[in-house]
């Protein structure tokens, strides 16, 4: 059987990522209610493997999970065998030995998912891979624009700021172009590679917030990634002023647009409480649709 | 008295102008004659009809790991890869476990050569105290104890005032110095070229102008100095161009290429694939054809492999934790041929300078040559020949190349050093 996980967004055929959106949508809950339960997984044992500190993708893989009727066992790197000098092949190689039907994996080093997953036989789900990728991400932004927008075709889209070191951007870029969406990458210079504009088709770029903004129809705010920053790429004072969303600024976009944010989000940082916390905010579906997306994908790579 | 006759072969000759069907005596480790007519009473033959019989190949750019990483190679191991690459002399680049910094170390990878290596090894010394950028190392009782050059390979010497003491002092000792051309500062953290695949990929970039700005400095502080220059590795056009102007201005400066440097693009990488993984990075098409250009021009001196093994375990981590570098004897040959040779871009002749007296000029000036007197190593290989690289089968101890079944046309036959068949490809 070949196996199939998930790697990234970029060779994922546009008939995949359909089929995945529209059999999210069969896992979303009820108005008011939670998720239902299935048994899909039953007997099947998913490790979560997470190499890098984070709370809401490594929990909302879980519920997926187990919403699923699968086991979960999640790990986090801090004082498991990998601070021992371990290597990753080694540490990996362990865990497959116990054979578990999946790997849902977070690490910081780009790329690591694509490397283990030559080496294992085990289907690997990429919760997150440096500065590479963020599939599951860019899957759930997209089932929440379409939650209310009903078609990606013809869209408008700007992500902003830190471009350059954001998995999720790279993930969207790849999501939305595959469906002719325009998409307008936007930030500051030195966040802002020349190149990333040709990593797919039809991307603009700009460095001028308000420019990016007028006429679209979802707004992606990036989160400033201080950890990743190698560098004084950009003095963090400034950030605010200029790549800070503010309500002047939305009102530049449609009326009706969509303002999502992956999270964390740093208040007054890249974001105003205002805009956070208003209508077109639509941060808080984007967390609702992870679990259903996540449900979608562990049922793919799962389900026999 | 040894003898040895290599018998009916083309004999290339670039340091003498020489190519034509001929025979060749070597007699006690030195060439004696080449001619239609040699008495073979007595000696060992090898017969060459169909093969392109050549001086010994000079690869002055490698790393055998002894003394310190013996896990990855050793100059045993990597002596017997060279062979097998049809290499007759190799220098070995400082960065050992004590860096080569001094006249003890220097003798004890000469003392370890005599007794253990295939080919001839020649030391390239330190240029700093443990190549750490910052008081000289013990240059002159170096060359007392035999090193050819003297290079912080790897560790690229980042105080410019310290890069003219250097050279000054490598000026005054006739030695070349050899640039590993890096600013630091702009390739901090890369991992790969810096450009679309970089950036698509989500890796850390190492930009050309990291190279250029090193390459240009260095190139002014020759003029100073009036050093012998040589810049390791060229890989960038701009860096190319910044050379074949210092030699236009008639600067002693010279300069080498690896071979995957003219044989594969940064978009070649098989994603995350440590084996694409080495500094400089792959760069761009427009690089390799700049590269590639440059050797058949003259820009370019020599062709140098850079082999740089690593064991197993360094290479099977996360892409941005795996060290620099892919073995490069083996499949020197065999690129050069398919890139520069099959593609029309030069000549066998040409070709053969690049592996000979090209880096001879450089660093082994009594080398590369057939001339009467000479030391007998000679390279005998095909040019069309077809076969495939199997690294299992290496002589090396590490299996880092991302060439690993490659299909080749032309390649090593017999590996001769002072008259004796060290490495022959059956058997």
């Amino acid at each position: 059987m070949k196996r199939r996980g998930l790697l990234d967004i970029e060779s994922l055929p546009r008939e995949d990522i359909e089929s995945i959106l529209a059999r999210s949508k069969d896992f979303q809950p009820p108005p008011g209610q939670s998720f239902q339960r299935f048994d899909i997984l039953r007997n099947r044992t998913i490790v979560n493997l997470f190499f890098e500190a984070s709370t809401r993708t490594r929990t909302s893989f879980e519920i997926a999970a187990r919403r699923l009727g699968g086991e979960v066992i999640s790990i986090t790197a801090a004082g498991s065998s990998v601070s021992k000098g371990e290597s990753l092949v080694d540490t990996l190689n362990t865990l497959g030995a116990m054979r578990p039907d999946c790997i849902v994996m977070r690490h910081s080093a780009s790329g690591a998912p694509h490397f283990l997953s030559r080496y294992l036989p085990i289907p690997f789900v990429n919760a997150g891979d440096g500065t590479h990728e963020h599939p599951t991400q860019a899957l759930l932004d997209a089932r929440t624009i379409l939650d209310r927008r009903g078609s990606l075709e013809d869209l408008r889209v700007a992500i902003i700021g830190d471009i350059a070191h954001s998995r999720v951007a790279r993930s969207n870029i790849f999501l939305l172009s595959k469906f002719g969406v325009r998409v307008v990458l936007c930030g500051p210079p030195s966040l802002l590679p020349r190149e990333i504009g040709q990593i797919a088709p039809g991307l603009e770029l700009t460095t001028d917030m308000e420019k990016a903004i007028r006429g679209v129809d979802v707004i992606m705010m990036l989160r400033v990634q201080l950890e990743r920053q190698h560098e004084a790429a950009f003095p963090a004072n400034e950030y605010f002023q200029f790549y800070g969303l503010r309500p002047e600024h939305v009102e530049l976009a449609k009326p009706d647009v969509i303002v999502m944010h992956p999270g964390p989000i740093n208040r007054g940082r890249e974001i105003s409480s205002e805009v956070a916390d208003s209508q077109r905010s639509a941060i808080l579906n984007q967390v609702g649709n992870g679990i259903a997306v996540r449900m979608a994908v562990l049922e793919r790579v799962l389900a026999a | 008295m040894s003898k040895l006759v290599i018998k009916g072969g083309r004999v290339i000759d670039p340091s003498q102008n020489l190519n034509r069907i001929a025979n060749l005596g070597i007699e006690n480790g030195v060439l004696r004659e080449i001619g239609e007519n040699i008495d073979a009473a007595g000696a060992e033959v090898f017969d060459a009809r169909g093969l392109i019989v050549a001086p010994g190949f000079i690869d002055m750019h490698v790393h055998l790991r002894e003394p310190g990483f013996e896990h990855a190679e050793t100059i045993e191991t990597g002596s017997r890869a060279a062979a097998a690459g049809g290499f007759t002399s190799i220098c070995c680049m400082p960065n050992t476990q004590p860096v080569n910094d001094n006249a003890t170390v220097t003798s004890y990878i000469v003392d370890r050569a005599r007794r253990f290596a295939k080919v001839n090894v020649f030391p390239i010394g330190a240029i700093t105290r443990n190549s750490a950028g910052e008081e000289l190392a013990a240059i002159a009782s170096m060359k007392q104890a035999g090193i050819v050059a003297i290079s912080d390979d790897g560790k690229p010497v980042m105080n410019a005032r310290v890069v003219r003491r250097a050279m000054e002092f490598a000026a005054g000792l006739d030695l070349p110095l050899i640039e590993h051309c890096e600013d630091l500062h702009l390739s901090a953290g890369g991992d790969m070229h810096e450009g679309l695949e970089s950036t698509r990929l989500g890796l850390r970039g190492i930009p050309r102008c990291s190279e250029d700005v090193m390459v240009a400095r260095d190139i002014i502080l020759a003029e100073v100095t009036g050093v012998r220059y040589h810049v390791a590795h060229i890989s960038s056009a701009n860096s190319v161009n910044l050379v074949a102007d210092a030699k236009r201005r008639g600067l002693r400066v010279t300069s080498e290429a690896t071979p995957h440097h003219f044989a594969l693009a940064d978009r070649d990488m098989a994603p995350y694939d440590s084996n694409y993984k080495m500094k400089p990075p792959l760069r761009e098409q427009r690089d390799i054809a700049a590269v590639a250009n440059g050797l058949c021009d003259g820009t370019i001196d020599a062709i140098a492999t850079d082999h740089a093994p690593h064991a197993g375990a360094e290479k099977m981590r996360e892409f941005e934790r795996c060290p620099f570098g892919i073995l490069g004897f083996e499949t020197a040959l065999g690129l050069a041929l398919e890139q520069l040779f099959h593609t029309g871009k030069t000549t066998l002749p040409h070709l053969i300078h690049l592996f000979t007296s090209g880096p001879a000029a450089i660093v082994l000036p009594e080398r590369g040559t057939l001339r009467e007197g000479a030391p007998g190593d000679v390279t005998i290989f095909g040019t069309e020949h077809e076969w495939t690289y199997d690294v299992n089968q290496s002589p090396s101890k590490s299996r880092n190349t991302p060439f690993h079944g490659h299909r080749f046309k032309g390649g090593p036959v017999a590996t001769v050093v002072a008259g004796e068949i060290v490495w022959r490809k059956d058997g």
